[in-house]
């Protein structure tokens, strides 16, 4: 497989290390009222679709960032890979 | 021994003569044979004994789809066993051995399995050796493991190389026959990076075992020239004796290149084999069609081969079976190798056609409708059984039969990815079909288009396609004239009525075996392989999985499409575990790390132990020494006597720094760090988001934006991994960056009561290490040796008054050598990883023994260091119900109640007087020594309520071991529990 790394260009996967699902990105605030079930739903429960699909992988041969791959679990084909950085910040993260 | 059945003409080298040797004979060969070519030219049909019946069997194909002929080549440490005789080249003092047969090829004292052949029909091990149970291990199964099989194993290491490379291309072209010459002459015309693989040492596939003319000129050398031509062009890279075995994501193609199979020994410098990683903007598969064979009976006998193997021996290899010879077919290919093989002077004696309209022939006899209904001769074909359209059979004498069911495009590649081949009723063949690997596309036979003419301007028309979308002018080449018959053919499968029909002949499958499975109710396509093995040997049934499925559709009453469809799987053709491997064997298997101080402790005679990928001294022993604990005993009480020195650079260093670094250092510790004072050391346990403990380690802030994290050795690189995952994906506004300093720093711990005294000696004199200015928890950058700069950290591991100093990597060794020549006065010593190990157990820290995945910091007793004011990661789940029960496991220690008892790692605490099974479990031990401090064992451990046992007297077991006796549940800091050492 190969990554089109949006920095580095077409990399091959064995450089990455795969983590999960790209919602891990939406973690829960651990001080907010009833954080434990979000948590629980965070840590535990994720869709698993035949299809699209959205990933978080590791360039740990590589320049280290975390990428969100956009990758089809039934085909293979990756449509988008953007820096997890951006897509954090994109969807509501900050410090 | 003469080559009597030796043709004229052929591709073969006739100015060199070469030997080889076939079990005890010697043979003569020319360059270019192949093991079978040779065999077959000196009169050799017989060259192996089937798998399961031991039956007498010769080549089948003359290519690497080849079930029979399978033979172990070379001896001594390059034996290899199962090479396929057809591909095998022959080179002189090649010796090659048959396999699975005792005492010789001719007889086979298993042969006796034929004979008894109605007990290992289809499912055989389900049945016939069922009762009594106990017998299946101790009997059964390894009379069957002895009797079935293959080749075996030199088991000596193989004295070779292996290599893996890797290489990129605009077009990968599989099959260098006439589609994929063409399409590498117009995708090399246009400008494109051209790679052109073929297993085979020749260019040309079929046309290189065909008589037919192109243009002017002999395929063959068309074949040459056009080879020629491309070996020229500097943008086309040509890959024979290249197999490419696999289809994987994104254009990745695997291939295993031999290069140096077909020489006696590898050249200087030169692997065996490479195993290429191939990646291709796009790829034409040009692998072009396997025939297969129809089923009838005993059609299993040497000289019984397909007859497009038949006419590629006698026009390629110059070499016939037999001189005699007949072909069984139900196509006009079949009338291809009858008029080829006589017009090389071997006598037709019949072409039994299937077909009642069959083509008449004026140089040999055709039986229209005729099918053949039986063989005779018992190590190789003599005569045949001939049944005519009226029913009318005779016998007909010859020494080899070539048989043509029909021709299969070549899909396997097709299928490595989503593709399924569908069935194209116009050629009664499975074509490519479903969803081809990205990037491929198929052109020749290998789609179904069979004539040469066909194969060149498919050949030609992808790769201007291609050109053209990568942007290049598709040049036009010059295509030759060619043939161009149409698929003439009718469908027939087996001949009716058999009871001894080989369907699969390298696992030994039936027609019946087939009717059988069917009986029993195996229904469906994968149910009938896995039931009868049909296809599932290491040929995946390239020649019979076609007749399977057709006769399997007969007796299901279905279409062949209706059943099913073949699929196939990489690697291609068989692949040694060896090119999978290449160069990471022995002490290559991997990267091997060193300490900054690996050169010293080696000159010190010290013992290494692998850590990861680290080589640590586990301990350093003096002459006189008679054990390793006599050595650890005293590196330990030496350490708590005076001062021991350790290696700890493989320790994880993570380098923290930015204006949120504290906030950051907050999240990822469940303890808190941000109100840590610059100047000061703290432990800290970093727990998974579930809850449980991830690693722990201490984390030093040399300023308010800068701390310095360790980690333990075996977790560097995940908590690297983990601490960039919540800075980039959970908290991407943070202003923190990471770096990893593990490699940077070269660090030392110094333990014991005289550690002060000998880092007086090495820290320069303007750093006031005293306990006053440097107290316990105390870190700082300092220099040492006049001049360079060093950290200090007052931590301790042991449990003594203890430091880690830390210099520059490049200067790790000369600080060794330095604090050892300083330390002389105090009988400074090293210590290695067990000393380490047994002073952590006799102090009671946890270490990797405990943080195994279960454990959380309550088991820890740290539960009250998961701060309940701030977020971080993993305290929120660690508060979950079941992580918090009453009786939760606490970290504890044992001591034997009798002194000369173990405390072994591993074993199972019971309370007394209960049963030993898991229900009554109470706990295990995870970390045990000989403390010499106390003079006996000791081990820690978690226990339910453990903090609240103290005193208990526990049974330990161990059933597997044998260990049962009595331990005394202590506290877990079996020295120095008040700290009092650590503060001195």
């Amino acid at each position: 497989m190969l990554i089109d790394h949006p920095l580095l260009g077409p990399r091959d996967a064995a450089e990455f290390v795969y983590k999960g699902d790209a919602a891990l990105i939406h973690r829960p605030d651990g001080a907010a009222e009833g954080a434990l079930e979000a948590f629980i739903d965070y840590g535990y429960l994720r869709d698993n679709p035949a299809g699209t699909h959205r990933e978080l992988w590791f360039h740990e041969q590589g320049d280290r960032s975390w990428l969100v791959v956009t990758r089809d679990t039934v085909t293979h084909e990756i449509s988008r890979v953007e820096l997890a950085r951006d897509v954090a910040r994109r969807e509501g993260r900050s410090k | 021994m003469t080559q009597r059945n030796r043709l004229q003409g052929g591709l073969i080298d006739r100015s060199k003569t070469i030997s080889f040797r076939f079990d005890d004979r010697w043979m003569k060969g020319h360059p270019g044979d192949t093991l079978a070519s040779a065999l077959l030219a000196n009169g050799v049909r017989l060259m192996g004994r089937s798998f399961k019946y031991h039956r007498p069997r010769g080549p089948l194909s003359a290519g690497s789809e080849e079930p029979n002929a399978i033979v172990a080549l070379r001896t001594g440490a390059r034996q290899e066993p199962n090479t396929r005789a057809t591909t095998a080249e022959l080179f002189d003092g090649l010796t090659a051995q048959s396999q699975n047969r005792w005492p010789s090829l001719a007889f086979d004292a298993l042969s006796i399995n034929d004979r008894l052949s109605s007990f290992f029909a289809a499912g055989f091990y389900y049945k016939t050796f069922m009762w009594p149970a106990a017998f299946w291990e101790k009997l059964y199964e390894p009379m069957i493991r002895r009797a079935a099989g293959l080749g075996a194993l030199s088991l000596q290491p193989d004295p070779d190389s292996y290599d893996k490379g890797y290489l990129h291309c605009d077009v990968l072209i599989i099959g260098a026959g006439p589609a994929g010459l063409a399409a590498a002459l117009t995708a090399g015309e246009a400008g494109l990076r051209v790679i052109l693989a073929d297993e085979d040492p020749l260019p040309g596939g079929r046309l290189n075992a065909e008589r037919l003319e192109m243009g002017q000129q002999a395929s063959h050398a068309w074949a040459a020239e056009t080879t020629a031509w491309l070996a020229a062009m500097p943008n086309v890279r040509l890959m024979m004796r290249t197999t490419v075995t696999g289809a994987f994501d994104h254009g990745v193609y695997g291939a295993l290149e031999r290069v140096s199979d077909h020489l006696p020994v590898p050249p200087e410098g030169k692997p065996r084999q490479i195993l290429w990683r191939i990646y291709s903007a796009r790829a034409i598969l040009a692998a072009g069609a396997t025939e297969r064979p129809i089923v009838f009976e005993n059609n299993d006998r040497p000289g019984i081969m397909l007859a497009g193997a038949l006419r590629a021996y006698a026009n390629r290899w110059a070499a016939t079976p037999a001189k005699e010879i007949a072909v069984f077919t139900n196509n006009d290919d079949g009338h291809r190798t009858a008029s080829d093989l006589a017009a090389k002077g071997v006598t037709v004696a019949a072409v039994i056609d299937t077909r009642t309209d069959a083509p008449k022939s004026a140089r040999y006899e055709v039986v229209a409708g005729g099918t053949v209904t039986g063989t005779s001769g018992r190590l190789g074909l003599k005569r045949i059984e001939v049944t005519d359209a009226r029913g009318q059979s005779r016998r007909i004498d010859c020494g080899a039969l070539g048989v043509s069911g029909g021709w299969n495009p070549n899909v396997s590649l097709t299928c490595h990815q989503r593709g399924r081949p569908e069935w194209d009723a116009n050629i009664h063949a499975f074509v490519p079909g479903g969803t081809l690997p990205e990037g491929m596309v198929v052109a020749g036979a290998a789609e179904g288009a069979f004539s040469t003419h066909a194969a060149l301007h498919a050949g030609a028309r992808v790769a201007a396609a291609i050109a053209a979308d990568l942007g290049k002018t598709p040049p036009s080449p010059d295509l030759p004239q060619a043939e161009d018959a149409p698929v003439s053919l009718t469908p027939f499968w087996h001949v009716a009525g058999t009871t001894r029909a080989w369907v699969d002949q390298q696992n030994d499958v039936t027609a019946k075996d087939i009717r059988l499975a069917h009986q029993e109710n195996f229904t469906s396509v994968e149910h009938l392989k896995r039931y009868t093995t049909l296809g599932m040997a290491t040929d995946q049934g390239k020649t019979s999985n076609m007749a399977g499925l057709a006769i399997m559709a007969e007796v299901a009453g279905k279409s062949i499409p209706e059943v099913g469809t073949t699929m196939f799987r990489p690697p291609y053709t068989p692949t040694a575990i060896g090119a999978f491997a290449g160069r990471s064997r022995g002490t290559e298997f991997r990267p091997v790390r060193k300490t900054p101080s690996h050169v010293w402790a080696a000159e010190q005679g010290a013992t290494f132990v692998e850590v990861g990928m680290w080589l640590r001294a586990q301990w350093f022993a003096r002459p006189g020494e008679s054990h390793w604990r006599e050595t650890v005993n005293r590196e330990v009480l030496q350490t708590r006597n005076s001062v021991g020195i350790c290696d700890v650079t493989t320790l994880g260093k993570i380098d923290v720094q930015g204006s949120d670094a504290a906030a950051f250092m907050n999240m990822m510790y469940c303890n808190g760090f941000a109100k840590l004072p610059v100047g000061k050391t703290r432990y800290g346990l970093m727990l998974r988001e579930d809850g449980i403990a991830m690693d722990d380690g201490t984390a030093a802030r040399f300023a308010e934006d800068h701390y310095v994290v360790t980690t333990t050795t075996a977790n560097a690189v995940p908590v690297y991994r983990h601490m960039e995952f919540v800075r980039q994906c959970l908290f991407p506004d943070m202003d923190v960056q990471l770096i990893s300093t593990t490699e940077a720093w070269a660090q030392f711990a110094v333990a014991g009561p005289n550690s002060r005294k000998l880092l007086q000696k090495i820290v320069d004199a303007d750093h006031d290490i005293s306990n006053e200015a440097f107290p316990f928890m105390a870190c700082a950058e300092i220099t040492v040796c006049g001049g360079l700069r060093a950290r200090l950290f007052r931590i301790s591991f042991s449990g003594e008054m203890a430091f880690e100093i830390a210099v520059p990597t490049r200067y790790g060794d000369a600080l060794m050598r330095r604090m050892m020549a300083a330390g002389e006065e105090f009988g400074v010593v090293p210590y290695g990883t067990e000393a380490l190990g047994v002073m952590r157990i006799e102090k009671g820290h946890a270490a990797g023994n405990e943080l195994n995945g279960t454990i959380t910091a309550l088991n820890l007793g740290m539960g009250r260091m998961v701060s309940k004011k701030k977020d971080a990661i993993g305290s929120k789940l660690s508060e979950r119900e079941g992580l918090n029960e009453e009786d939760a496991l606490k970290l504890v220690g044992f001591k034997p109640v009798d002194a000369q008892d173990t405390v072994p790692a591993g074993a199972h605490l019971m309370t007394r007087g209960t049963p030993v099974d898991a229900a009554h479990d109470q706990g295990y031990v995870t970390s045990a020594c000989y403390s010499p401090n106390l003079g006996h064992h000791i081990g820690i451990g978690f226990l339910k309520s453990g903090d609240a046992r103290m005193g208990e007297v526990l049974r330990l077991v161990s059933p597997l071991t044998g260990v049962d006796h009595e331990v005394e549940v202590v506290s877990p800091h079996f020295i120095d529990p008040e700290g009092d050492r650590l503060r001195a």
